[in-house]
């Protein structure tokens, strides 16, 4: 191995990796086809958006007042009243997880509400935690604008209620669909998998075979070598990257409000340590199982969970949160999310890409340095 | 002998599985990294919030108010704001997840009990974050006007009980979930290594000319995954309870079910695919092309009932989707026999029918 730079053998080095990625159904498999389904998946399948929630209805009063709470909450478009009986019975429904939650309106509260008050009881299935908070903020929301509601027909000012009030408005995302961070959030995953998955599999089979050997034999030079590795994988990322992209703003409606020249930047810059990972894994492990597991737990897995992709960051334990400052794609998801739904902030931008080219630099000098001592 | 034959393709296998240091090592290092990381990093709370407010009024109603947001346990801290653009800024940036406005008016209209309005701008780029840091900006508002108006006739209310996780401890949900993904995981990247590897590696072929038969070369090859996928679940079983905290409510036996069902399932899924694969590597994204739906669509990662109803159709021939509703239940809610049954049966067409399809895949590999 030389380290000359022959432009000759560089093309001829890159029509050979192209041909090679070209040839394989699985790259483009994983390139295109994975891309486009998980793109649908966080589309349609991750679905964050509260829903009309299924609970049951146990009335134990037969007052006037309890059946129209009980119609109140059968009428309520948050929730789908799928059973009605006694709380024994309607804890085997909770159980099996037919129904979220139980409201109970107990027996006493007609009276209780002609004199002004009328507790209603909310039984949750605390198994599932996001639910059981909905069903319980909710239901006494249903509660409180009937009893508004009621007092209003008396001609009688609403007791107690918020004195203040807080008009929330929600920038970027006045509709508050959680696919305006999830999808953009895939097209991360996406480019973490090409990036670093590919690369390490591809190249670890390499040398599994031992066409690396026969390629070091040759006079092609380390700057060639990687680069050559490197350019076919990077296009292979912005193309899927594109294709995730076109189908997040045509089939998602999730809008690109920013310049298609920053989500470029943005994506090349975090391409670069997600190669360079790549590379130093397939070079220091040299076989593919091992090689995809590690890709999985360095880059897939954090990509999914230390990012701020999912999970919020700054609520993480403190070691965690030091833990993130490593993880590249914690670089990605902000200025990801602003390009798309914000637009262009070179302010947010320029210190993220600054990070992910430093990463980048760490990872390919390690790469280069574990591949010169497989060769010696 | 065809028992004792059995028993040589399993010690085999299982030898394939665990010669390899490296690979040994990978069987039992990525759990309990997935263990240590979900449970540190999975949270559903917002907590260490930076908050800006924008005081115009300065009143004795929007200190009280402040007052009241410095005391909320989950904001750490507030930052004073003085122009639209600091504002913008701070929103743009991600300084500040949201900022809250007090009019000139507002401090007065508490005071001649009007109805009183707080502006609050939020980033909606996250919008389930932000959706939670308004719920606590609601509740410091109450809280608020509590304190400066106190009613004396108490209103009707609603008495939340959380059964089965009284403190709605999102690791109680994330725990049990993981099991199964873990046990489904786990046994799913051996099984489609399998034929792959031999394939590769140019063994099919010897396998082919021995004595055994068909039926036993696949009992030989799903075991290991099999023994495997139970060895993590049992692994996870010990430690959840032991070290997280998490009850086990429910019958052992009962789970042990409910993991052996589904693990049949998912190797059936598995051995297709690697009877489908030329490489190893093939083998490796086909097993990724598997898991990321099967994963994303077990009500893991949202709610099986916010899916679009066409998609709940698919979710239900989703292995890792009943055992996970059992997995929940079997912890938490001391879930009976006769509901594990009605969740759990589906499994077995299912099985019957991954299966199935891998033999019949794997007989035309052989051909």
């Amino acid at each position: 191995m030389s380290a000359a730079f022959d432009p000759r053998r560089m093309r001829a080095m890159l029509a050979k990796e192209f041909t090679q990625i070209a040839r394989d159904p699985s790259t483009l498999l994983i390139a295109f086809v994975l891309p486009i389904l998980l793109i649908f998946l966080f589309g349609y399948g991750v679905n964050l958006d509260t829903a009309r929630t299924s609970i049951a209805l146990s009335r134990q009063d037969d007052g006037e007042a309890a059946r129209s709470l009980a119609g109140a909450f059968q009428q309520s478009r948050w929730f789908d009243v799928r059973e009605v009986g006694t709380i024994g019975s309607l804890k085997t429904a909770l159980i099996a997880g037919k129904v979220r939650g139980i409201v109970v309106i107990p027996d006493g509260f007609s009276r209780a509400a002609a004199a002004g008050g009328g507790d209603i009881q909310v039984i949750t299935d605390g198994s599932m935690p996001n639910s059981a908070g909905f069903v319980s903020g909710y239901a006494d929301g249903v509660r409180a604008t009937w009893a508004a509601g009621r007092a209003a027909e008396r001609g009688e000012r609403p007791r107690g209620g918020p004195a203040i009030d807080v008009d929330n408005r929600y920038w970027f995302n006045p509709a508050l669909a959680s696919r305006y961070f999830l999808v953009p959030g895939a097209i991360a995953i996406v480019m973490t998998m090409i990036g670093s998955l590919l690369t390490a599999l591809v190249i670890a089979r390499e040398w599994e075979r031992g066409t690396m050997e026969a390629i070091m034999a040759t006079p092609i030079g380390m700057g060639e070598f990687m680069i050559s590795k490197v350019i076919p994988y990077f296009v292979l990322g912005i193309g899927s990257m594109t294709v995730c992209t076109v189908l997040a703003i045509g089939v998602f409606g999730v809008p690109l409000r920013g310049s298609p020249l920053a989500l470029l930047a943005i994506a090349s810059a975090f391409l670069v340590p997600a190669l360079g990972l790549g590379l130093l894994i397939s070079a220091a492990t040299k076989n593919q199982f091992v090689a995809s597991q590690i890709a999985l737990l360095t880059a897939f897995l954090p990509g999914l969970l230390l990012s701020g992709f999912l999970f919020e960051i700054g609520s993480m334990p403190g070691w965690v949160q030091a833990i993130t400052y490593l993880v590249p794609a914690r670089y990605l998801i902000p200025p990801l999310e602003t390009v798309f739904v914000a637009g262009d902030n070179w302010r947010l931008f320029l210190p993220n890409i600054g990070a992910l080219l430093g990463f980048g630099a760490v990872f390919f000098t390690l790469a280069i340095r574990v591949n010169r001592r497989r060769i010696a | 002998m065809t028992g004792n034959r059995i028993l040589a393709m399993i010690v085999k296998e299982l030898w394939a599985v665990l010669r390899d240091p490296r690979g040994r090592i990978m069987l039992i290092v990525p759990p309990l990294l997935q263990l240590i990381l979900f449970s540190a990093a999975a949270t559903l709370e917002v907590k260490n919030v930076t908050i800006g407010v924008w005081n115009r009024d300065g009143g004795p109603a929007s200190v009280e108010f402040i007052n009241q947001l410095a005391g909320s346990r989950n904001i750490s801290r507030i930052i004073s704001i003085t122009s639209e653009d600091a504002l913008r800024s701070g929103i743009d940036d991600q300084k500040l997840i949201a900022v809250v406005i007090f009019d000139e008016r507002f401090s007065r209209d508490v005071a001649a009990r009007r109805p009183a309005t707080i502006l609050a701008i939020l980033d909606g780029r996250r919008s389930n974050t932000a959706q939670i840091v308004a719920g606590y900006l609601g509740t410091v508002a109450a809280n608020t006007g509590a304190s400066i108006r106190p009613t004396l006739v108490q209103g009707g209310r609603s008495i939340v009980t959380n059964w089965f996780n009284p403190n709605l401890d999102y690791l109680w949900f994330i725990m049990p979930s993981l099991v199964v993904t873990i046990c489904s995981l786990s046994a799913l990247s051996i099984t489609v290594q399998s034929v792959a590897r031999e394939r590769e590696l140019g063994t099919f072929d010897q396998l082919m000319v021995s004595p055994l038969r068909l039926h036993e070369i696949l009992i030989g090859k799903m075991t290991p995954p099999f023994l495997i996928g139970l060895f993590n679940a049992t692994v996870y079983l010990i430690v959840i309870p032991l070290f997280y905290g998490v009850p086990f409510t429910g019958s052992l036996l009962l789970f042990y079910l409910a993991a052996a069902a589904s693990l049949l399932a998912i190797i059936g899924v598995g051995m297709a695919v690697s009877s489908i694969a030329r490489t190893q590597q093939q083998a490796f994204l086909g097993m990724f092309l598997v898991t990321v739906p099967m994963t994303l669509l077990s009500g893991f990662a949202a709610p099986v009932d916010n899916m679009p109803s066409w998609l709940r159709l698919i979710a239900e021939l989703n292995p890792q989707k009943h055992f996970l509703v059992v997995s929940e239940g079997l912890f938490l809610k001391g879930m009976p026999a006769s509901a594990v049954f009605a969740e759990l049966w589906p499994l077995l067409p299912i099985a019957a029918v991954t299966l199935a399809a891998s033999t019949f895949l794997f007989r035309l590999r052989m051909e």
